[in-house]
């Protein structure tokens, strides 16, 4: 692939919005945008030096070929579910699928997905803007703090919120403990966004005589929105695959219906055929997410370095804003925290294995971080290509590392098992396969993270290494991830928390005889331990803070 | 040009990688040298969904018993049924002990596990083994109904679950009906008075405001602190909580039900060997005689309190009734795997 012609300059065309020298400060990016979203059907038509520059180009190969392997990776369980859903015929697949019940489900999981995606939106944005841009005391605490959330698994929080208030049972009670398991998801992207944003945008709005409300509203809110909707999706998926919070809570979903197959009947096609039904549905979501999208530049174009924002001074309300992130992450993690105390206050299991923990918690550490690391290798060209590229390769390539997302780990571990025995026996049940389960799991995660951080930087510098003669993986090297690093660097570290809180395929996949802190929390808790089960729930979401903490240490 | 932070992130990825496959060269080498031997040497490997805490002392022991060296792989269940019938004749997996009949059921039917010489069966009553002789039961737990005696009188314990329903327990019922045992036990009695008198019973039980709880141990919570009078549960959770706080400092009392009342079901955990790891099976045939020892079926009943099913062992647990006077139903536990049709009964009811 050859380096694009199109000349390095002009960058108003397509990033005006964006530039703090236009005489108009942005109202609404989409209304440039939109207009000519999906126009151009072939690269070679459009013109060079205009609309969409960049956009339309075919992803060089040293981008498409990863991605593809990633692509495939993804696409794994949707290999099996096939095999396994159409095992007695269509027929009996559809009579599965076609049962009233069935839709009656599906409503119930949909009507949780969007009360708990509604919910994690507002808490994750309000915190994010509260951390990142105001003067808030104890930003660092509160940044660090705020990963925790995504390390309690949801059966705790569900456990723990059902032990001390059992009429919270049915929909209220998934929907809260889901949502407080689930909300970094918004609030990390948003976050991160918000300190790539140039100040100078809102300064220019501020200085045109909007308010501050009308402000975040029109300008600053508009450029959050591809980090909120991609943590939105994130969140979405996850509620559509959780089986432990809601049925702690006995809320029945669609996952209901899956794991009742398995656990039930025994039987793998039901189940199978039901898990295409949550494929379609995430296709659906996946493609409504990118239409929400819009085509705008979200990267500064201008001359010289942004400077810092100045944070807001909270004034009289700094007690509110302080009141307010203490009390949801006193909800979301002092919380489940403290049930472990209790557990370990009032059990007589407790027993203080020291090395025993030590043990488990270098183990998970160790293969939440492999798991981490090949997730977010694998998610690098997807989401530089969802960033870059607009064409039908980008749409399917994105559209594949999400497929299999909102599926239950069981499934998705079972279509590793079948994969595994058939091709891969010599590494089944070893850690490399229990490292490739990570990523297929979790590659959405990472993608989501490296295309909004690839988004906030210029393209306009790749065009001008690509006409400086760089080739595209040196462009690659030495421009897109240098400036997406510390978005793609906070998606590893998502990743990582969300691979050491992953129970159903490290049962399944783990060498034989291994535990992580999750199998052992999940054996403890099994046997009425809640005691012994204490230490191991409570490491689970310490460790959560490490990746975070050593992040924001390089934060400047 | 790299700053700082990409370059850590690169070493991260690059270290984060290596760790594993090196951790896995190292571990795939003892494998080599354990793997290959005469067939009566290879390693049992053992598929149990029963509680890594519950068995790992007996399991150790038994590594000891049958002279190769022993694997275990903990799981769920019904996961682990589901993972050995997609490795199909790949499995690992010589022994499969279930923490319960239906696994084994979906197990044989695919015709996964192999016939269990005549010697080993007949050491457990017919009831608790596999009609195909390709499983056996090892331990027993009894459906009972807990009662708390500061608000109900030993002798006002109703003898039948189709009293819990009357008026007079309005309100003062307890279960956890998305637990396996009790939706075993509805199962049962489907099975036993037909699909209309046991949805006709779950209608009657919500009607009369029986609370509900996410499993037996806050059902016998509920029992204990007097939330409820009366709780439906497994027999075993009361006799672990004696154990551990002392018969004084339990209040709640059990009582076992009388007449073959469905409400009376025993349920077994049990054993089968996989006929895919020829290798493995001589092994595992001993190992299934090692569990139905008396050793072995000792352990189980003062461990578990569960009930020993081999012939000739009796549970020492201080108050447990002895096995031969429970009054259970007559029931092919075979025919408990159509739990699905119970859960679609629960769901219609509004219960799960």
């Amino acid at each position: 692939m050859k380096p694009s012609p199109n000349p390095p300059h002009a960058p108003t065309d397509r990033h005006g919005p964006t530039d703090p020298h236009a005489p108009h400060a942005p109202t609404d990016p989409r209304a440039q945008g939109a207009p000519r979203a999906r126009a151009t059907p072939r690269p070679a038509e459009t013109p060079a030096g205009f609309a969409g520059r960049g956009a339309e180009r075919r992803p060089p190969l040293v981008l498409l070929v990863p991605a593809c392997v990633a692509a495939l990776f993804a696409l794994l369980p949707l290999g099996y579910l096939a095999v396994r859903a159409l095992e007695r015929g269509p027929a009996f697949a559809w009579a599965v699928v076609a049962d009233e019940r069935t839709l009656d489900l599906l409503g119930r999981s949909l009507g949780l997905t969007a009360a708990v995606v509604a919910t994690c939106v507002v808490l994750g944005v309000s915190l994010a803007w509260l951390t990142v841009r105001t003067a808030l005391p104890g930003a660092r605490f509160w940044s660090v703090a705020a990963t925790l959330p995504l390390a309690v698994p949801s059966y705790v929080a569900a456990f723990a919120w059902l032990s001390a208030e059992p009429d919270l049972a049915g929909f209220g009670g998934a929907a809260l403990s889901l949502t407080l398991v689930s909300f970094p998801y918004v609030l990390l992207p948003v976050a991160a966004a918000l300190r790539g944003i140039d100040p100078a945008q809102e300064e220019a709005a501020r200085s045109l005589g909007h308010g501050p409300l009308r402000t975040f509203l029109r300008v600053t809110l508009p450029q959050l929105r591809p980090a909120a909707a991609g943590g939105a999706l994130l969140v979405a998926l996850y509620v559509l695959s959780d089986f432990g919070a809601v049925s702690l809570m006995r809320y029945d979903t669609f996952t209901w219906a899956i794991h009742t197959s398995y656990r039930a009947s025994f039987d793998r096609t039901p189940a199978a055929a039901l898990s295409v039904v949550l494929v379609l549905m995430t296709v659906t979501l996946v493609a409504a997410e990118a239409r929400t999208r819009g085509r705008a530049g979200h990267a500064r174009t201008g001359g010289g370095t942004a400077r810092p924002t100045a944070p807001v001074a909270l004034g009289r309300w700094k007690p509110l804003a302080l009141l307010w992130c203490g009390a949801v992450l006193a909800v979301a993690v002092a919380f489940p925290l403290g049930t472990l105390g209790y557990w370990l206050a009032v059990g007589s299991s407790a027993t203080w294995d020291l090395g025993g923990l030590t043990e488990t918690a270098w183990a998970t550490l160790g293969v939440a971080a492999a798991g981490a690391a090949l997730t977010t290798l694998l998610a690098l060209p997807v989401g530089v290509i969802a960033a870059r590229h607009q064409g039908r390769w980008a749409r399917l390539l994105e559209q594949a590392a999400y497929a299999g997302h909102a599926l239950p780990g069981i499934t998705v571990a079972l279509s590793l098992v079948f994969f595994a025995v058939r091709y891969a026996y010599p590494l089944y049940q070893e850690l490399p396969l229990l490292v490739c389960a990570y990523a297929v799991l979790f590659l959405p995660v990472a993608v989501a993270a490296t295309r909004a951080a690839v988004l906030q930087a210029p393209p306009v510098l790749e065009d001008v290494a690509r006409s400086l003669g760089r080739r595209p993986w040196q462009v690659l090297r030495e421009i897109t991830v240098p400036l997406a690093a510390p978005g793609v660097a906070a998606g590893a570290a998502l990743t990582f928390v969300v691979c050491m809180k992953e129970l159903p395929a490290t049962l399944l996949l783990r060498p034989t005889g291994m535990d992580t802190l999750a199998t052992r929390l999940w054996t403890e808790t099994g046997a009425g331990s809640f005691a012994a089960a204490a230490p191991y729930a409570a490491a689970l979401i310490l460790l959560a803070a490490v990746p975070s903490y050593l992040l924001g240490r390089h934060r400047p | 040009m790299r700053p700082p932070l990409g370059g850590r992130i690169f070493a991260l990825v690059a270290a984060g990688l290596l760790l594993p496959a090196l951790a896995a060269c190292g571990s795939g080498d003892d494998k080599d040298g354990g793997g290959s031997g005469e067939a009566g040497d290879a390693t049992l490997v053992i598929y149990t969904g029963r509680n890594e805490k519950l068995v790992k002392p007996i399991l150790d022991k038994l590594e000891k018993a049958v002279g190769a060296d022993v694997e275990v792989r903990y799981g769920d269940s019904a996961e682990l049924a589901a993972q050995i019938l997609e490795e199909g004749d790949r499995t690992k997996a010589g022994l499969f002990f279930s923490q319960d009949a239906g696994a084994l059921g979906a197990l044989s039917r695919e015709g996964m596990l192999a016939k269990l010489p005549q010697a080993s069966l007949d050491k457990v009553d017919k009831a608790y083994r596999s009609g195909e002789g390709d499983w056996v039961g090892l331990s027993g737990r009894v459906r009972v109904i807990a009662y708390n005696p500061d608000r109900v009188g030993a002798d006002e314990v109703p003898d039948s679950v189709h009293d819990v329903v009357k008026p007079e327990w309005k309100g003062k019922v307890g279960f956890a009906p998305t637990n396996a045992s009790f939706q075993a036990f509805v199962t049962g009695m489907r099975v036993l008075e037909g699909d209309e008198a046991a949805r006709k019973w779950l209608e009657d039980l919500k009607a009369n405001g029986a609370k509900t709880y996410a499993n037996n141990l806050a059902t016998l919570d509920a029992v204990e602190a007097g939330e409820v009078s009366l709780g439906l549960v497994n027999h075993y959770y009361w006799y672990e909580r004696v154990a551990e706080k002392g018969e004084d400092g339990v209040d709640a009392k059990l009582h076992f039900l009388p007449g073959k009342d469905p409400g009376a079901l025993i349920n077994v955990a049990g054993v089968g060997v996989l006929a895919a790891n020829e290798d493995q099976s001589a092994t595992a045939r001993k190992a299934v005689d090692y569990l139905l020892s008396k050793d072995a079926q000792t352990y189980f009943a003062d461990k578990t309190k569960e009930y020993p099913l081999a012939a000739g062992v009796t549970s020492s647990v201080e108050g447990l009734p002895p096995f031969e006077s429970l009054q259970s139903p007559d029931i092919d536990l075979g025919k408990l795997e159509s739990l699905q049709e119970t859960l679609a009964m629960l769901q219609d009811v509004g219960l799960v």
